[in-house]
Order: C-alpha cells, then sequence, then structure tokens
C-alpha cells in the first residue's frame, strides 16, 4: 500500500519535470538574477505541484475509502462476536446459581421465588412457532403462484405494493389489531368450533395467527421474488411437453425456485421465532404448556419483553433474561447454519 | 383417419405484436410434411416469434395479440376452446440454450411420458432409453441415469432435450436456434441428428447461419423485419432469389 502511493508522488514525469522548473527557477534567481524569469518559473513549478497534489489526492481519498469501509464491515462481525460474549457473561450468573438442566428441562418459573425453569417457555415457542408456519407457507406459496403465474399483468403491478407495505407495518400495529379483532374471534367462533369453550380468546393459537398474518408478506414477496427468476425458457420447455400450467408449476417451478422458497421459508421462521410485542399482546403471558392450542402460553421472546420491567426487584431475574435472550440467539444461529446448508444442497439437486 | 396433408403446419395472415409493436405481419406460409424446413432471416425480424406461435406458447407471455389462422394437420389451432397441452404435445421444441428440468437425467426423458400416464413402470424405462438411443446419448449417460441433468455438457444436454421431446412422439420439432450455444463438435452432432430426424418427424429450423441453412433444408422461409419475403425448396429459394433484400442477405451484404 505505501510503496504504490509512494510510487505515485515519487515517479512520475510531472514530479520530475516541476523539479527541474524548480531547479530553472533558482537558476534565474541566482545565477541569471532576473525576477520576471523567477516569477515566472515558480508560478509553473506552483501550478504543476498543485495539479500533481490532486491527483495524489484523488488516490489517497481512494485507498482511504476502501480502508474505512473494510473497517466498517470487520467491525461488523466484531459486533457479533460482542452480542455473543455479552449474552455469554451475563447468563453465567444464572448457570452457575441453577443448573443448566434445571433451566431448560423444568418447568417451573416462579422469578419470585427464585425458579426459572424455561421447558413451558420453550415449547410453547415451538409450538407458536410451527402452527404459524403451517398456516403461513401454503397460503404464501398459493398466493406467491398466483401473483407470478396466473395474474394478469395489471393486477400483478397493483398486487405488490400492498404486500411491500404489509411487511413494512410494524410488529405493535399487528399486535394491537389482533387483541382487537382476532381474540374475541378466537373466542367466540374459533375455539368453539374445536370443541374448547373455556378459552380467553388469549392463547397459543391466536398468537400463532397472528404470527402468520406476519409473516404472509415476507414469505409472498420472497417467492414471488425467485418465481420470477426462473428462466421464461425453462417454463417454456416443460409446457411444450404438453403439461399443464399447474404441472409446470408444482414440477419444474418449485424444483427451479426451490432454494429461493427455503430461504423464504427459512426468513419467516426467524421472523416468527423472535417476534415480540404481538405476541406478547395476546399470547396469555402464562408460563405454562396449556392443555389445548387455545389456552394462554408464554414464547421466549415474549418472555423477556413481560418480564424485564421486574428486573430491578429481583437481581438473578436479569441473568435468567440474559439466558433467554442467549437461546434466542443461538436458535437462530443455529438456524441459519441449518439453512445455509439445506440451501448449499437444494441449490446443487435442483439445479437447471 | 384421412391422409396426413402434405402441409404440416399452415399460417394465415398471421399477426403477433408484443404491446403495440408489431412483430409478425400477416404470415402466410405453409410447413411441408416430414421435411426440414429452415426459417432464416436477419436477427431481430421475428423468426422466434414465428416458431413459438406454432405451439401457442406465445400467449404465455404478457401483452401478447395474436390473430390470424394456424393450421395444423387441417384444423386451426388458434380456434378458442382447443386444449393447448394436447396441441403443445404434438410440437418439440428445442430452445437455443438447452434447458434442462431440475430433476435426472432419467427423469427429463420420462417427464413428458409421466404427465401423459404413457407407459407402465417398465415400458418408461424401454422408452427413456429408446429416446436416449435415438439422440445418440444412451451410451454416455447409461450409467449415471439419475444425476442431475444440469451436470451434463451443454451439448449433451442440448441432446437430452431433443430426447425429452422426442419421448413424447411429437409430429413437429420446433428448433430455435439449437446449435448456436454449442461447440463446433456438439453443433455438428446437433446438427447430424436434425437430419436424421426429418425422415420421421417434420422439423422447423430457426437459424442465423446462412451455411447451416444450405447444409441442411429443404424449404426455406425468410423473415426480414416481420414480414415473409421468400419461401420455396430450399435449392430455388438459394439458386434464384426474387427480392432484393434476401439477394443482399445471400451475399453477406446483410445479417
Amino acid at each position: 500500500m505505501s510503496s504504490t502511493l509512494k510510487d505515485t508522488i515519487l515517479k512520475q514525469k510531472m514530479v520530475l519535470i516541476a523539479l527541474f522548473i524548480f531547479l530553472l527557477s533558482l537558476l534565474s534567481l541566482f545565477i541569471v538574477q532576473n525576477v520576471v524569469l523567477f516569477a515566472l518559473f515558480l508560478v509553473v513549478f506552483i501550478i504543476l505541484l498543485l495539479r500533481h497534489l490532486i491527483h495524489v489526492t484523488r488516490k489517497l481519498y481512494n485507498l482511504l475509502g476502501t480502508r474505512i469501509m473494510m473497517i466498517i464491515t470487520v467491525s461488523m462481525i466484531f459486533l457479533f462476536f460482542l452480542l455473543l460474549l455479552t449474552l455469554l457473561q451475563g447468563s453465567f450468573q444464572i448457570i452457575n446459581d441453577q443448573s443448566l438442566a434445571e433451566l431448560i428441562f423444568s418447568s417451573n418459573w416462579k422469578p419470585f421465588s427464585g425458579h426459572f425453569g424455561l421447558f413451558a417457555v420453550i415449547i410453547d415457542t415451538l409450538i407458536v412457532t410451527a402452527v404459524s408456519m403451517v398456516i403461513a407457507v401454503p397460503i404464501s406459496l398459493l398466493t406467491a403462484i398466483y401473483i407470478t403465474e396466473y395474474a394478469p399483468k395489471k393486477f400483478r403491478q397493483m398486487i405488490r405494493p400492498f404486500i411491500d407495505v404489509l411487511a413494512g407495518v410494524p410488529s405493535v400495529v399487528f399486535g394491537l389489531c389482533a387483541l382487537l379483532v382476532l381474540v374475541p374471534i378466537v373466542r367466540d367462533s374459533i375455539a368453539p368450533l374445536f370443541g374448547v369453550s373455556t378459552s380467553s380468546g388469549f392463547g397459543l393459537f391466536t398468537a400463532s395467527l397472528i404470527l402468520s398474518i406476519m409473516v404472509f408478506p415476507i414469505i409472498i414477496s420472497l417467492c414471488v421474488e425467485s418465481f420470477s427468476s426462473v428462466p421464461l425458457a425453462l417454463k417454456e420447455a416443460s409446457l411444450s411437453l404438453g403439461s399443464t400450467k399447474w404441472e409446470t408449476v408444482k414440477k419444474v417451478l418449485f424444483r427451479a425456485s426451490g432454494p429461493g422458497i427455503l430461504a423464504a421459508i427459512f426468513l419467516g421462521f426467524g421472523r416468527a421465532f423472535g417476534e415480540t410485542i404481538a405476541v406478547s399482546m395476546v399470547v396469555g403471558n402464562q408460563e405454562l404448556i396449556p392443555s389445548t392450542l387455545f389456552g394462554p402460553g408464554q414464547t421466549l421472546a415474549s418472555l423477556i419483553a413481560s418480564n424485564y420491567t421486574e428486573v430491578s426487584s429481583i437481581p438473578i431475574l436479569a441473568s435468567a433474561l440474559i439466558f433467554v435472550a442467549l437461546l434466542l440467539f443461538i436458535v437462530v444461529l443455529i438456524f441459519n447454519l441449518l439453512g445455509f446448508l439445506v440451501l448449499r444442497r437444494a441449490s446443487k439437486r435442483w439445479k437447471y | 383417419m384421412t391422409k396426413a396433408p402434405a402441409n404440416q403446419i399452415e399460417t394465415k395472415t398471421l399477426n403477433v405484436s408484443f404491446h403495440s409493436n408489431q412483430v409478425l405481419k400477416n404470415i402466410d406460409i405453409k410447413i411441408p410434411a416430414k421435411q426440414l424446413t429452415a426459417i432464416i432471416g436477419p436477427s431481430g425480424c421475428g423468426k422466434t416469434t414465428l416458431l413459438k406461435s406454432f405451439n401457442r406458447l406465445l400467449e404465455i407471455q404478457d401483452d401478447v395479440k395474436i390473430t390470424g389462422e394456424l393450421i395444423v394437420d387441417g384444423t386451426d389451432i388458434m380456434k378458442p376452446g382447443l386444449d393447448v397441452p394436447d396441441i403443445r404435445k404434438k410440437m418439440g421444441l428445442i430452445s437455443q440454450k438447452p434447458y434442462p428440468l431440475p430433476m435426472s437425467i432419467f427423469e427429463n426423458v420420462a417427464y413428458g411420458l409421466r404427465i401423459h400416464h404413457d407407459k407402465k413402470a417398465k415400458a418408461l424405462e424401454a422408452a427413456v432409453q429408446q429416446s436416449l438411443q435415438e439422440v445418440g446419448l444412451w451410451n454416455e449417460v447409461k450409467h449415471r441415469l439419475h444425476d442431475p441433468a444440469s451436470r451434463l455438457s451443454v451439448g449433451q444436454q442440448q441432446r437430452l432435450c431433443l430426447a425429452r421431446a422426442l419421448a413424447v412422439q411429437p409430429e413437429v420439432i420446433l428448433c430455435d436456434e439449437p446449435t448456436s450455444a454449442l461447440d463446433p463438435v456438439a453443433a455438428q452432432q446437433v446438427e447430424k441428428l436434425l437430419l436424421k430426424l426429418k425422415k420421421d418427424y417434420t422439423v422447423v429450423l430457426v437459424t442465423h447461419t446462412l451455411r447451416q441453412a444450405k447444409r441442411v433444408a429443404d424449404y426455406v422461409i425468410f423473415l426480414y423485419f416481420g414480414r415473409v419475403l421468400e419461401q420455396g425448396p430450399a435449392n430455388e429459394v438459394f439458386t434464384n432469389p426474387k427480392s432484393a433484400e434476401m439477394k443482399a442477405y445471400l451475399s453477406g451484404e446483410i445479417s
């Protein structure tokens, strides 16, 4: 790096010429003793020098820019480890205080009497996430297929902005709507339909429902993106063999955009798994495994949100919550890694 | 059944436009059965569009407007209410760059057969083998039939696409510059195959290499900015061109 910069500064004809002219000006001052000639040479020298300096600063800026961007990028990675370290360090106290097994496999969450069993919450989280994905994935896929393959062009162009806006709506808005609309519907119609008459409407199912609504736009948007990147010629190849549109979608489009669909599902999963405020507004906030899907429960992220106000009154609670955060972090990490591996396999297998 | 008509495909005042841009203007052509017809002309003159109109593949794109008659085997296939997949099944399509389906070599060839429920499992294998032999690919792939088709070389992929099309027993094979993405050896293989296939199939070949058309064509259609300026038996068109544009094209002034 320094050598190239040095090269630019020194090894240029411009510099030599400038120095030569400077020498001439000195000559004219001391030997010829002509002030006008001296001034003339000096002016030329300064102009050349300035031009050269501009030339050098361009490269200097470029070099600095590259370095600065690199430093910022590297510190992003550093941030990842910093976060992990903070979480590990913060949860050290609770892991020392209680056994790891008790934290994870006991369902007894009573912060005031010093019990921090997370089992029920972990199971609830998994149930809520799984149910929301079961609802969201098929519906989103069908929507995405309709948009890319069947909808007329005008309709397609019209519907995209709606979905994009939905994806950007703050989750508290979804939470509020769920509280005002979904909770009564689940209480009065859906739960009785499944034979549960005692539901308050606050529970795992309501949380799953609002989560699935929240991940729709993400999965739809990404799937539309990957469906429309399948080359027309591939679809033509399938259609020209006499397949119907649906056969082409099912057997060719799904495979060809398989990696994209998987990526969309992983992303939707991450969103559903970590969503906090909307869930905490409707899930019921009870740290137990309910007997039905319509009973109240608690998820990991929502647990942090509904307990952080007590941190100052129970000292070890802070550490327990950080441990919960660590769990969230690790699951997201593992899921990302898994996603990466599956994606790599899928794109090899379903290459076209 | 009546005797197959001498003209496999016939168009009457076929007009095609994308958005408001008319790509094909009043096309009236005849494509003879069991011969190799070459559609030639400069790039961007609607050759591919014409080819894809034959099996109604154009209409899957946005903003396409097609009018006129398109007669295949004596029926106007533009009439509403016809079963489009059945029409397409009659005509295999080989595209410029090979697009193997995202599945194994075997499944690529079996794809059409499975869709049409043509064969039982045993017969399916035999049919796949026969199609692969027909394009001279069997010996190269028989040990790895279940590998992803994308692992084949481009030349092999193109022959696989041909085998895939032949498996559903079409009457017509539509080829859209099938050799332009291939190396000379693979291109020659495909060209020889087309010559062999014209005994049993009607072959329509879009090409922008004049030399290829001269080597293989029985019948020639010359397209120039969306119009058919010349059509007829190859030796007639090549030796005795009528239009100034065709003369210019033959002499290499336009390409």
